[in-house]
């Protein structure tokens, strides 16, 4: 079975977010990029599947700009056999949509037909969770999100959900999508071995237009604005106090 | 590989966030050794950066294995713990035979051997090398080892040493540099059998000892190279050995940096961020232009390296502005903690500890200006 794993290029959780000046969205120029973590996790899952003889060829895909390039090589440093880049801008600061995405990944699909396909949940730049869900619609196959368990068997999958009432566990018929949640497992960090293998291993760059699909937006983004400021506190002498304080503010 | 080399980067990041600031301090605290740390960044490949890929190692440049320390001090950790097997690793590769190479690379590169310390410095000569007492007299098919050594660290933490000592009394030498030579002592047969170590409690959390040699018996295939050209091979590694530690050091000087920007722009005195003075910026200012300078001086000295080409002065001259400049960046970074500096648990004043021994080991500030002055410039020899 093969596993495709979608990986997207974004800012990198360390990295404070700046709004740019024009509220056209956040600065990105200059920015340290990486891997979005749920992304990783994805990643991570696939090549356990493979070590425990569940998969056999783990592909990595990247829809974007030019830039991916690194973002592929870190899965292939983790382990991913080889890796296909889909150029779709050539503007970092153009966000690919995730119906373009999906519509992308459907192409590939059709021509890989793997078994599984591993998403993360959401990317953290737009946290948009979507694109799975969407991927899954598009192939009519089954989809479970938020996975923190995953198990194959055969036709099959078990899934453990991380809904808002607890857990819940799902088995959906192969082939399927899942997304990646935070407690499914934790990534491995590359090898120097590994990362030295991973700069041989192929590499795909095809472009959007290869799979029939037109990557303008069609989302109109009218306004970026960073998050009110946290206002300072007060301190407050007694429980009275406090009670009266958050009278006073209307919070009870 | 890519001009910054953000994949290494990257990579070394990612394990060295799995050591946070705590695991370093409770090492320090307890003057311990940090096994773990070092046996996961053995583990993930990097200490066999420099191991040909035909021994199972990367195969990379010095420029490459730099960043890797670069990047290990710079994430708050004290490469001191194992930049030995980087610096050993060359005398091994450039001048041991390929029986040599075969016994011990695969092995290293592989995680099981460790490489880690060497032998030079004695108590009676110091940085006057030539002068070493530890004799080596051949017997049949051993060398009978005897001498002292100290300052000879992570023995405690390694299987190999590479040792020199003399074989020719200096007395009838032509060249005083001739008639010492480069031995691999096998630690774990030695110690006990002739060879006592004394560990020497020090500032610096440095794993490093005192080493006494009565009558130990080495096999003579263990010698590397000619006997009698050991000094000429240790200078060779000299050259890589000040190109690594500039590196260490301006990963540190990028770490205090960060850490005291960061502290200056929150610590309100006054009503103000400290920072906001410029008694406070400019020290740090000063400190973070003579680490970039350093910077460049590093990779050029790892440039030439990698192309083959003499770079004695490059390299000398990198370790020098490295090393202050981490040193600078060091007392902006504890003065404007203020007394916070001065607590452990800001990791300012472990740092600060760690960061000072590179004025004075492997090769003190002093010897380093007689070299450029003498082999750059031309000047009289002083010594
Ligand atoms: C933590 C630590 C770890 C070490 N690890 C190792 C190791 O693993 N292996 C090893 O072999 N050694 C090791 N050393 C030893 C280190 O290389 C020496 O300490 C260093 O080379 C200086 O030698 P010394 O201590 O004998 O100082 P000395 O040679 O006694 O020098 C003392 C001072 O006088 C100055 N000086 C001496 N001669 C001159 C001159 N002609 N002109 C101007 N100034 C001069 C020096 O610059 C220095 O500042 C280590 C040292 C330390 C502190």
């Amino acid at each position: 079975m093969k596993v495709i794993v979608p990986v997207k290029r974004v800012i990198d959780y360390n990295v404070k977010v700046r709004v740019k000046a024009d509220g056209s969205g956040v600065d990105l120029a200059n920015v340290k990029m990486s891997m979005n973590p749920f992304d990783e996790i994805a990643v991570e899952q696939a090549i356990r599947l493979k070590e425990a003889g569940k998969a056999d060829e783990v592909i990595a895909v990247s829809v974007g700009v030019k830039q991916a390039q690194e973002t592929l090589r870190t899965a292939l440093a983790m382990g991913a056999d080889r890796a296909i880049l889909v150029i779709a801008s050539d503007d970092v600061h153009t966000d690919i949509e995730p119906l373009t995405v999906a519509k992308i990944l459907k192409g590939i699909i059709d021509e890989e037909q793997p078994g599984l396909v591993l998403c993360g949940k959401q990317a953290i730049d737009n946290d948009m969770n979507a694109t799975g869900q969407m991927l899954s619609a598009l192939m009519g196959w089954s989809q479970a999100t938020f996975a923190s368990e995953l198990d194959i068997d055969g036709d099959s999958a078990t899934v453990t959900r991380e809904v808002d009432g607890g857990l819940q566990t799902i088995k959906v018929n192969m082939p399927t999508v899942v997304t990646v949640d935070l407690r499914l497992n934790e990534p491995r960090y590359a090898s120097l071995p590994n990362i030295m293998k991973a700069k041989k291993k192929p590499l795909d760059e095809k472009t959007a237009a290869d799979y029939g699909v037109d990557a303008s937006p069609r989302l109109e983004i009218v306004n970026t604005v960073e998050p009110a400021a946290r206002a300072a506190g007060i301190k407050v002498g007694s429980v009275d106090e406090l009670i009266e304080k958050l009278k006073e503010a209307g919070a009870v | 590989m890519s001009e910054s080399h953000q994949d290494i980067r990257d990579a070394v990041r990612a394990l060295c966030a799995e050591f946070p600031p705590e695991y370093h301090r409770k090492v320090d605290a307890e003057r311990g050794y940090p096994d773990a740390f070092v046996e996961a960044l053995t583990k993930a490949g990097w200490m066999a950066a420099l191991i040909p890929e035909e021994y199972g190692g990367s195969g990379l440049g010095l420029t490459e294995a730099s960043v890797i320390m670069e990047e290990i001090n710079r994430s708050g950790g004290n490469s001191g713990a194992c930049h030995g097997q980087m610096y050993n690793m060359g005398t091994l590769l450039r001048h041991g035979s390929d029986a040599q190479k075969q016994k011990y690379l695969p092995r290293i590169a592989a995680g099981e051997l460790r490489l880690q310390s060497m032998g030079v410095t004695e108590p009676t000569t110091g940085t006057d090398t030539t002068k070493i007492k530890t004799k080596a007299e051949k017997r049949g098919d051993k060398y009978v080892i005897n001498g002292q050594k100290v300052w000879i660290s992570r023995v405690q933490h390694s299987d190999l040493m590479i040792l020199l000592a003399r074989t020719t009394p200096l007395a009838d030498v032509t060249k005083k540099s001739r008639g010492m030579s480069i031995f691999i002592v096998d630690l774990r047969d030695a110690i006990g059998n002739g060879l006592e170590v004394k560990p020497i409690p020090n500032m610096v959390n440095h794993e490093t000892n005192e080493l006494f040699f009565d009558n130990l018996e080495i096999p003579a295939e263990n010698l590397i190279g000619e006997e009698g050209m050991g000094f000429k091979y240790i200078l060779d590694g000299l050259n890589a050995e000040r190109a690594l530690i500039a590196a260490e050091c301006i990963g540190d000087g990028y770490w205090f940096i960060e850490k005291v920007t960061e502290y200056a722009k929150t610590r309100e005195v006054f009503g103000r961020p400290i920072g906001q003075n410029q008694g406070v910026q400019f020290p740090i200012a000063e400190a973070h232009i003579e680490i970039e300078a350093a910077n460049l001086m590093r990779f050029e000295a790892c440039r030439l390296f990698d192309a083959g080409e003499p770079c004695g002065a490059q390299a000398n001259m990198a370790k020098y502005l490295a090393a202050k400049a981490s040193w600078e960046a060091a007392n902006a970074c504890i003065q404007f903690h203020g007394g916070f500096g001065f607590a452990a648990e800001y990791d300012v004043e472990r740092k600060f500890r760690e960061t000072r021994l590179y004025q004075v080991a492997p090769i003190s500030t002093n010897l380093i200006l007689s070299y450029v002055a003498e082999h750059v410039l031309g000047l009289p020899r002083s010594f």
